[in-house]
């Protein structure tokens, strides 16, 4: 009861922020130079001033600008997110037919980056000051520095063109109607470069996140005493220290929710995956606001109810944190 | 100031990185000596492999790779460090009078830290370089309006810490105006972890600045790496070296400046000199 009282606050802490994003997806609206009759005229070509202003009164842009954020703001609320003239067709259907497949490199990178970061992580931390130590550190500090978008088209290179294991881009072989399993098999097979590519910076955090926070649980009580027990090193990283070692990395995966939809532009735009972020990249080419300015709320809200999830996930996890 | 460097040096990674960047500045100071004119200029044949003449290459209009990666250089480093003071600047300037003045203010100002923390950087950046139209100051704007709240929260958190200890009691008994207190008593006592953290965004703001001009949001008058790759990922089959060196450049740039961040670190806050992380 407790807890469901906790999650509600959250979710209402969470209603002022989507608020804050829409008002200033409103006013970059408005910052952008012409609005959507400019579009909309320039489209037709030939149009009449008189025209313009009709078209503006029947969208309503001729009204006090507090007005038409009134408007935008139900329209949002109701997903209504606008209408793209260039694919004609509403924003809101576009970014639902692209929300999968970026959902699901997101997922496939994180499950990547935490699990071989967490383990990468502990062998660090075992070995400190090794061979090992040393050699997972300057792993992670060159993949600190290496751009996303290079590091992919060198994947390319190497895994499709030199040695032709893995396709270079898209989701599915075209024309190839593979249906179950061989499907699965076929999103499998495209799937691993993209992920790879956008889990390596990640993977990096977590390694680095995960060798500090065993490091910084070591010189627990707990581990002494586990220790005097008797217990061996391994049961004790195993059983004892991973679990509470594990908390940090769940926070700050929540945190880079953002950061990590921001790199599947750059991803997705390289390999040509299907989701939002080469949705985002079409838009940006065809000069498509709306289209753009809607993907950027949902993928906001987005990572408000990832940080919401993290939250009510730590309710669970670490027992100490005050629900009430 | 010795005894700083001294300490600074004595660190391997944080020498190597010195090395590295002073490498990169010589090559952005010499780029009009070495290759003179515009770098967009076609230098010789197209697609032609790395050779004697040309070092690294060209690309599919016949531009000099080598070229455009010294000129590159110029670009990265100005955009990244213009970019992060001014960021450090609002970041320190808003988190200094969060922490100092509490309550409300404190209150507000964070809660727009946080939701600017929320919403995701780069598609937020790619918005304004649409919006504003790709230039030099609107890559710098947008790179800035973005990587200000981590400076702003750790900035307020010194002046939390700081603002009830003596030295502060002090002045204001002195009669000290909050003005002076924040800029002359208190801000000169956090600057360490300010420079550290500014100087470990640079490198940050430089990753920004080529994934923008990657996506094609730099300023098309001024040659970039992120550019380059942009340009050269048409022609990856049959001519990897336009995409390959332009990308190495910025690794080794923003490897160097990580690693001067984490030597600042090291000899700035001596008692974190045990890195855990």
């Amino acid at each position: 009861m407790k807890r469901l009282r906790y999650i509600l606050r959250r979710a209402v802490q969470a209603i002022p922020v989507i608020l804050a994003i829409v008002v200033m997806n409103f006013l970059l609206l408005q910052l952008a130079e012409g609005d959507a009759v400019d579009v909309l005229a320039g489209e037709a070509g030939s149009a009449t001033p008189e025209y313009i202003a009709q078209l503006r009164e029947r969208f309503g842009l001729d009204q006090p600008v507090y007005v038409q954020l009134f408007h935008y703001m139900t329209n949002i609320l109701t997903f209504d997110l606008g209408y793209s003239f260039r694919q004609e067709m509403p924003v809101s259907e576009l970014i639902m037919v692209r929300l999968g497949p970026t959902l699901l490199l997101m997922v496939t990178t994180l499950v990547i980056a935490v699990g071989f970061g967490v383990l990468l992580g502990i062998l660090a931390a075992r070995g400190l000051n090794t061979w090992r130590d040393n050699l997972i550190s300057v792993f992670a500090l060159i993949s600190y520095a290496t751009p996303l978008f290079w590091i992919g088209l060198m994947f390319v290179v190497v895994f499709s063109l030199k040695l032709d294991l893995l396709p270079a881009s898209g989701m599915e072989s075209i024309g190839a109607f593979y249906e179950g399993w061989d499907r699965v098999v076929d999103i499998a097979r495209h799937l691993i470069l993209p992920a790879l590519t956008l889990s390596l910076f990640y993977l990096a955090a977590y390694t680095r996140l995960m060798r500090a926070s065993i490091l910084e649980q070591a010189g627990m009580d707990y581990v002494v005493t586990a220790r005097a027990k008797g217990l061996t090193e391994r049961a004790i990283t195993y059983r004892h220290v991973l679990r509470n070692a594990l908390l940090p990395v769940v926070t700050v995966a929540g945190v880079q929710m953002g950061g990590l939809l921001g790199g599947s532009v750059i991803v997705e735009s390289v390999f040509g995956w299907p989701g939002l972020g080469l949705l985002a990249y079409d838009a940006l080419f065809s000069r498509d606001l709306n289209l753009l300015l809607g993907i950027f709320f949902v993928s906001a809200c987005l990572v408000v109810l990832v940080n919401l999830f993290i939250d009510i996930l730590y309710t669970f996890l670490d027992p100490r944190i005050e629900v009430g | 100031m010795t005894a700083f460097f001294a300490r600074f040096l004595r660190n391997r990674s944080a020498a190597v990185g010195v090395l590295l960047l002073l490498g990169v500045l010589l090559l952005a100071i010499l780029a009009p000596i070495l290759f003179p004119g515009d770098p967009f200029r076609l230098a010789g044949p197209t697609m032609e492999p790395p050779s004697p003449d040309f070092l690294f290459g060209t690309d599919t209009l016949g531009r000099d790779v080598a070229a455009a990666i010294a000129h590159g250089a110029v670009t990265s480093l100005m955009i990244g460090f213009v970019a992060s003071l001014v960021a450090v600047l609002c970041g320190t300037v808003l988190g200094a009078v969060a922490g100092y003045f509490g309550g409300r203010i404190d209150d507000l100002l964070m809660r727009i830290t946080e939701i600017f923390q929320t919403i995701p950087s780069f598609i937020f950046a790619i918005l304004l370089v649409a919006i504003l139209s790709p230039s030099v100051q609107s890559v710098v704007i947008a790179i800035a309006v973005v990587s200000w709240p981590p400076v702003a929260r750790l900035v307020r958190g010194e002046f939390l810490s700081m603002k009830s200890r003596e030295f502060v009691q002090a002045a204001r008994t002195l009669g000290m105006s909050d003005g002076r207190i924040i800029f002359m008593q208190i801000l000169p006592n956090c600057l360490s972890p300010i420079i550290v953290a500014g100087s470990l965004m640079v490198a940050t703001a430089i990753l920004l600045e080529s994934g923008l001009a990657f996506l094609g949001l730099g300023d098309p008058n001024v040659m970039s790496w992120g550019f380059m790759i942009g340009a050269g990922r048409s022609v990856l089959r049959s001519a990897w070296w336009v995409c390959t060196f332009p990308g190495i450049a910025i690794l080794l740039t923003v490897l160097a400046i990580n690693l001067v961040g984490e030597g600042l670190n090291d000899a700035l806050n001596p008692r974190l000199r045990e890195r855990s992380a």
